[in-house]
């Protein structure tokens, strides 16, 4: 009793809690868009591959991992549950349709894959090849829909919004795509691989500027919003990396280019929560200390990430490690 | 347009009826997986490396298929159920997370270690890859039921109004989260799963067995089709007494706990004393399947022994009707019909394991045609088995979403409209029936293909036929050899 008396009694250690699980679920979040985000995108540049080698050696690189990378969607949908409720609850009931429309993208990406390897039939092949392109591509458009139309607080209806962060973070996929992909099967993919992350990179960077451009016009603070010293210094990092990624790829230094993905990836996202806060639910003037679950279940909560969120770490290091080098089309079982 | 509040309800029933046959099939499988492990790692045989790379990949399929169709229910909480979400998500909102946190997080992660990197990690990871996958789906079922079990026995929380909305506040967590229900729950779950697995493994077994040695037709790797029926017929003979009993304990829990449910289950409208227990019960017309009730019922009755079930042992103890609870009842005609079906099933497995083992102890376990069948019969009828199971657990707790404290219309989100809940219903009926067809055709390939043949394997090919040094006298018979 006593124990659950002092949990309940206060913030553990006086921490701002409520602030710190704001920043864990976009931070889960962009884990999700990163991880994830390179298999979406070897699921885009796999449309452009000929060769059914080339083809198999993409579903080999990322089949050990896509399962892992997706359960960080799980864990961000459980932990905005867990800690925010209301704005979990108005935000999918929302969007109502448009998450249905992501999990169908990604039942098609998820069973594609599997069902790709069942048969060895040209038709066969090329209708499941097409459905993992699909589900690939639409997965991180639709997630961007949902997140621009969160950001700006559009409620049911549609924005411009939307579509332009959809394309933007489409394409970043396709940017960390690249890098992985040259970084498991240099040797088995064609050379255009460099020249697709590079464009990807371009289009990116143009799809930033649109992005920044919609959402002056359409944020309530108007530029004034995007003037924050922190989102500038985001953003010109994010130029600075994008030029240090394309260097990268040119010269095969594969996972340096994967790591600027990645800080580019949780800049995107950091930039959109930053824009949010105080806000967790704009549509419905729904903010991060009105939304908190109460200090018994929130000090419980933070506990338990405290202690397995390693564990977590430890998990992906271990899967990582198993399969770093190359990746063989043999080794898809 | 259907009504929100209908859709909302029936879609949520499809997508986990359908989901929950792979969980069952991931758990199940987990046992039997880290076994097979073991013993290929320690005694190089054949037939192992040949059992745990044919399940896996079974289990492997299961698993993508139940981490798409899991994903959905999760967001189905806050699309469909967002006041359920909002008022309660302090309490079920922690045992998702932690959920996906402490067991999907270890599954994920290790089954691609165990599904692609055999030749990639050294023994003892593999084999702790394979622990980690069966751990991970274990947990995963731990905090789910955590968070079902509370929906079922609420307790260890206090209401609160908070902006004209009733809203659940945890105030004793080890209350709240382990309930009795939770350990009954449990176990009938777990045990359900690896015995409906023991099921699929005697069935698709028997059937390899019944052609070659019934039918006299040549089949590959008959050994390993045999080991695969010996295997499920021992898990069986361990898990189906087992089901039955503590499936006893956790009824005279539910009679305790929730007499309503319970109620509907034996279909006692009037409160009563020394209620039996209808073993067979037959409609005496129509509106009986629709509407059953206990005293219009014809039908095998064991005196008293609805009211010794739920008194734990006293035949003339009072079962409360139906019409004395304050809220209408559950669908009693789904509850009381699909208990019965649960319960029948249960004594059928117990049966057909005694069958088997008598036929395998006289040494006709591999002649006897009648049983083969009977096992192929039965190979999914354990899945069936845990659907009912949910059903009635689901259902009967209508029409309450969190026993006693907020009914589930009450849950659906409201600003949900008929036309929205029509067309995802309408497109998660096609959707998974497309799933569950692509699911069905790709383990019937699995099973059709066969184990991995003895020149495909890792361990060192035996250049001669005849069984290397290992004691395994029985897998390999005259006939397996000649039919090369």
């Amino acid at each position: 009793m006593t124990s659950v008396d002092s949990l309940a009694a206060g913030p553990l250690f006086g921490l701002p809690l409520p602030e710190l699980w704001f920043g864990l679920i976009f931070t889960m979040l962009a884990t999700f868009l990163f991880l994830d985000g390179f298999d979406f995108g070897a699921g885009a540049i796999f449309a452009l591959l000929e060769t059914d080698e080339e083809r198999e050696t993409v579903l080999a690189a990322i089949g050990p991992f896509w399962d892992g990378n997706e359960v960080w969607l799980v864990v961000f949908g459980g932990a905005l549950f867990a800690a925010f409720p209301p704005a979990y609850a108005g935000l999918f009931s929302r969007h109502y349709l448009l998450m249905f429309a992501i999990l169908g993208a990604l039942i098609l990406r998820g069973l594609a894959p599997e069902m790709y390897e069942q048969r060895h039939d040209a038709g066969w092949q090329r209708w499941w090849g097409r459905a993992f392109v699909a589900g690939s591509v639409l997965a991180p458009f639709l997630l961007g829909v949902f997140a621009g139309n969160w950001l700006v607080g559009s409620g049911r209806s549609l924005t411009l919004v939307g579509p332009v962060v959809g394309v933007t973070l489409t394409l970043l996929t396709v940017v960390s795509g690249a890098a992985f992909l040259q970084l498991k099967a240099r040797e088995r993919l064609p050379e255009a691989v460099t020249t697709y992350g590079t464009a990807a990179t371009v289009g990116y960077l143009l799809a930033v500027v649109v992005t920044l451009a919609v959402l002056a016009v359409r944020l309530p603070e108007g530029v004034s919003a995007l003037l924050d010293p922190v989102i500038i210094a985001l953003v010109v990092a994010s130029i600075g990396l994008a030029a240090g990624y394309v260097v990268a790829l040119r010269r095969e230094q594969s996972l340096r280019a994967l790591g600027a993905a990645a800080v580019m990836t949780y800049g995107l996202v950091a930039v959109v929560a930053i824009l949010m806060y105080p806000a967790i639910d704009p549509a419905a003037g729904a903010t991060v200390r009105g939304t908190i679950v109460s200090t018994l279940p929130l000090n419980l909560m933070t506990i338990g990430a405290s202690l397995l969120l390693p564990l977590v770490a430890v998990y992906f290091v271990v899967l990582y490690s198993a399969f770093s080098g190359p990746i063989t089309p043999e080794e898809a079982y | 347009m259907i009504d929100p509040v209908i859709a909302s309800r029936l879609q949520f029933a499809v997508t986990t009826i359908v989901h929950i046959i792979f969980p069952v099939m991931s758990m199940g499988l987990a046992p039997f997986l880290i076994y097979f492990t073991w013993k290929d790692i320690r005694t190089g045989e054949p037939i192992y490396e040949q059992l745990r790379r044919f399940w896996t990949k079974i289990f492997a399929i299961s698993f993508v298929v139940g981490t798409v169709t899991g994903i959905v229910l999760e967001f189905e909480f806050g699309t469909n159920f967002a006041a359920f979400s909002t008022a309660a998500g302090e309490l079920f909102g922690g045992p998702l997370a932690v959920e996906g946190m402490m067991a999907f997080m270890l599954e994920a992660t290790f089954l691609g270690v165990f599904v692609f990197g055999r030749d990639r990690v050294g023994d003892k990871l593999y084999f702790i890859s394979s622990i980690a996958v069966g751990l991970g789906t274990w947990l995963s079922a731990v905090w789910i039921l955590i968070a079902n079990s509370w929906m079922q026995t609420p307790r260890g929380y206090e209401l609160a109004t908070e902006n004209g909305q009733t809203v659940v506040h945890l105030v004793d967590p080890m209350a709240a989260y382990f309930t009795p229900r939770f350990t009954y729950m449990y176990v009938h779950m777990q045990n359900a799963a690896v015995e409906s697995v023991a099921l699929f493994m005697a069935g698709v077994g028997a059937y390899y067995v019944f052609r070659h040695h019934v039918w006299g037709y040549p089949v590959e790797n008959v050994d390993f089709w045999e080991a695969t029926l010996k295997i499920g017929l021992i898990a069986l003979l361990i898990t189906a007494p087992l089901q039955v009993l503590h499936g006893d304990m956790y009824g005279r829990h539910v009679a305790e706990t929730q007499p309503q449910k319970f109620a509907a289950m034996e279909a006692v409208w009037e409160t009563e004393s020394y209620v039996p227990e209808y073993i067979v019960a037959v409609p005496t017309s129509v509106d009986g399947f629709t509407d059953p009730r206990a005293k219009e019922l014809f039908g095998i009755g064991i005196p008293g022994g609805a009211s010794w079930l739920a008194s734990g042992g006293d035949p003339t103890a009072e079962i409360r009707g139906l019409n004395d609870f304050e809220t209408e009842a559950p669908p009693v005609a789904i509850v009381f019909w699909a208990f019965r079906a649960m319960v029948g099933l249960g004594f059928w497995f117990i049966l057909l394991a005694l069958w088997g083992g008598y036929r395998w102890y006289k040494g006709q376990l591999l002649e006897d045609g009648l049983l083969h069948k009977a096992l192929m019969g039965s190979s999914l009828l354990g899945i069936l088995a845990v659907e009912l199971g949910w059903i009635v657990t689901e259902v009967g707790r209508q029409p309450w979403v969190i026993q006693g404290v907020m009914r589930t219309s009450e849950g659906v989100s409201p600003g949900l409209t008929g036309t929205e809940a029509t067309i995802t219903l309408v497109g998660f009926v096609g959707v998974y029936a497309t799933l569950l067809g692509l699911y069905t055709y790709v383990v019937w390939r699995i099973i059709r293909n066969g184990p991995p043949g003895r020149d495909e394997l890792r361990a060192v090919p035996d250049d001669t036929p005849t069984p290397g040094p290992g004691p395994s006298p029985s897998q390999s018979t005259p006939e397996a050899v000649d039919d090369d």
